[in-house]
């Protein structure tokens, strides 16, 4: 079979999800989950030492401090995974070895991206299930200290309505998927830097960068599409222009999923602008998979 | 090559695609009052290199964090022009954690202006007073900012013109931000009184004030609180409102 037939050889579901599931198996074996610690340690120290800041939301900065911790954590997980996935297999010789059995390099690459996905999903179900205990141990705390206050008296039931509605709010569970969206768009990225990359240091660096980019990709686009001179200079602008259409064409736009700031701070977010966050999310996957295959089919192993 | 070519060409097309639904997607944002913080050189002056890429990386409600128990420690130590700076890093890293505008409104407008005022190293009484009135402005600039940057929220709202009755002496525009606070769906219950109950302190706008009191007066056996009541009967003796129209004329004296 010639390399270009090999490299658009069918898909089965079958060696996709047996390569899903090595992946979760051989990261989760390399010890990953040890940051969970660290997490605990957030949502704990964020539960009971906001008591200390007289006056403030204790729910407010629980949710603030763990939902960040969240997105930091998933964030750094799936980037380090994902860009030394592909080195680790060439190293071990892993990758010979699958890509010597009837399994193509489309089937590889969507195994090993299901399998960050995974890995993924079980990270933040734990740490939301560590996040949602301490929310409950803290809710608990300021209920018996309404009953104390106030007794069952309907001061009291109005006192410890407020508490469960600041407490734990429907639109937590969306904030968490949108969390999950963004590393996954990350994921998506990281790998397609990984197939033309020769080390998973700079494939690290990169990711790194066009994540940061992606958070003032609006910026670039305003600037871009507004009329205005920028800063007044007309020569200024003519050079400028080119570059932030670039950069606003090229770059993913990562403030989209800073919806879940509103969310911290207790501002209702509407179900559609979730809806739109996940759609993007999909399609950024879709489109770096596809790149990151048009590269990886023809790389020379 | 071709390759390169080829996923440049998908990455530009999606860039196009894109570019509309996000386009609109800013706007809705927008018109949500959503909006990110305004990442600049003064801010990255104030909070360091690490905290700066931090903030940059999407990851500023966690620096803000940081910077509050930083605050928190300012505080304690009454360090005002620092706890001012602090919370301008704050409140302009999540400039829509109201929480924030409220805590560094109230810190100035509060206490950083009670401290000022009882300065024992300031021995001139002026001074103390103009050092205590420049610490309620910096305390009405946070709110200001806040409701510029909130809304759509009631508390700001309700803050700031407690901030112009109480500190200020400004009942005309606490009046006109207690009834802004009104017209938000979270506001408190007592909030449209207050609004009313400045408008009587304000000269040249008896008539309306009277009018207003009035109105509320009808408005249900629940209103009719004791400060109704007294506003109620100076208005009426300050406009010459004849006996029959008084509120505590008996029914069968009224024309």
């Amino acid at each position: 079979m010639s390399n270009v037939a090999a490299a658009f050889r069918p898909s089965s579901l079958g060696r996709i999800n047996a390569l899903a599931g090595n992946t979760l198996l051989e990261l989760i074996r390399q010890k990953v989950f040890y940051f969970m610690l660290l997490f605990v340690i957030v949502a704990i120290a964020a539960a009971f030492g906001a008591s200390i800041l007289p006056f403030a939301d204790v729910f407010q900065v629980l949710k603030d401090a763990s939902l960040g911790a969240m997105s930091i954590f998933s964030w750094l997980l799936v980037t380090l995974a994902t860009a030394m996935i592909l080195p680790k297999d060439i190293e071990d010789r892993t990758l010979y070895t699958i890509l010597a059995k009837p399994v193509s390099r489309l089937e590889y690459l969507i195994g090993k991206l299901i399998g960050i996905f995974m890995l993924l999903l079980v990270a933040l179900l734990l740490m939301s299930v560590f996040f949602v205990i301490a929310l409950y141990a803290r809710e608990q705390i300021a209920i018996a200290n309404a009953l104390k206050e106030y007794g069952t008296s309907a001061d009291g039931v109005a006192a410890i309505a407020d508490i469960k509605k600041a407490a734990f709010q429907w639109n937590l569970g969306p904030a968490i998927l949108v969390i999950f969206t963004r590393s996954a768009v990350c994921a998506s990225l990281t790998l397609m830097i990984s197939c033309f990359s020769t080390s998973w240091i700079f494939t690290v660096m990169v990711s790194v960068v066009v994540f940061i980019i992606g958070h003032i990709q609006p910026v670039a686009r305003d600037a871009w599409l507004s009329q205005s001179e920028l800063g007044g200079n007309a020569a200024v602008a003519a050079f400028m222009r080119p570059f932030f259409a670039i950069v606003s064409i090229i770059f993913p736009d990562f403030q989209i999923y800073n919806i879940v700031d509103e969310i911290a701070v207790g501002n209702v977010v509407p179900m559609w602008m979730f809806g739109q966050a996940f759609a993007f999310g999909g399609g950024y996957v879709l489109v770096y998979a596809l790149i990151a295959y048009l590269f990886f089919a023809f790389r020379e192993l | 090559m071709k390759r390169i070519l080829l996923a440049l060409g998908i990455l530009v097309a999606f860039g196009f695609v894109r570019l509309p639904l996000e386009v609109a997607l800013t706007r809705e944002q927008k018109a949500l009052h959503y909006h990110g913080a305004k990442v600049d050189i003064r801010m990255r002056q104030q909070i360091g290199q690490m905290a700066f890429v931090a903030a940059l990386s999407g990851f500023r409600a966690v620096v803000a964090n940081v910077l509050e128990l930083e605050a928190h420690s300012t505080w304690q130590r009454t360090e005002w022009g620092r706890l001012k700076l602090l919370y301008d890093t704050i409140c302009t890293l999540q400039p829509r954690n109201m929480q924030s505008w409220d805590m560094a409104g109230w810190h100035m407008a509060y206490n950083a202006s009670v401290a000022a005022a009882e300065d024992k190293n300031q021995p001139r009484a002026a001074l103390r007073l103009k050092a205590q009135r420049e610490y309620f402005h910096i305390g009405e600039d946070f709110y200001l900012r806040g409701i510029e940057n909130n809304p759509d929220h009631a508390l700001l709202f309700e803050r700031l013109a407690t901030v112009y009755r109480d500190k200020l002496k400004d009942p005309e525009k606490a009046s006109f931000y207690y009834d802004e606070a009104a017209k938000r769906p979270d506001s408190m219950q007592y909030v449209h009184r207050f609004a009313v109950y400045e408008l009587a302190k304000v000269p040249g706008r008896e008539k309306e004030a009277y009018a207003r009191l009035k109105a509320l007066y009808e408005k249900s056996e629940g209103e009719r609180l004791p400060t109704l009541l007294r506003l109620l009967h100076e208005m009426e003796d300050k406009l010459g409102v004849p006996q029959d129209q008084r509120i505590d004329t008996p029914p069968s004296q009224k024309q």
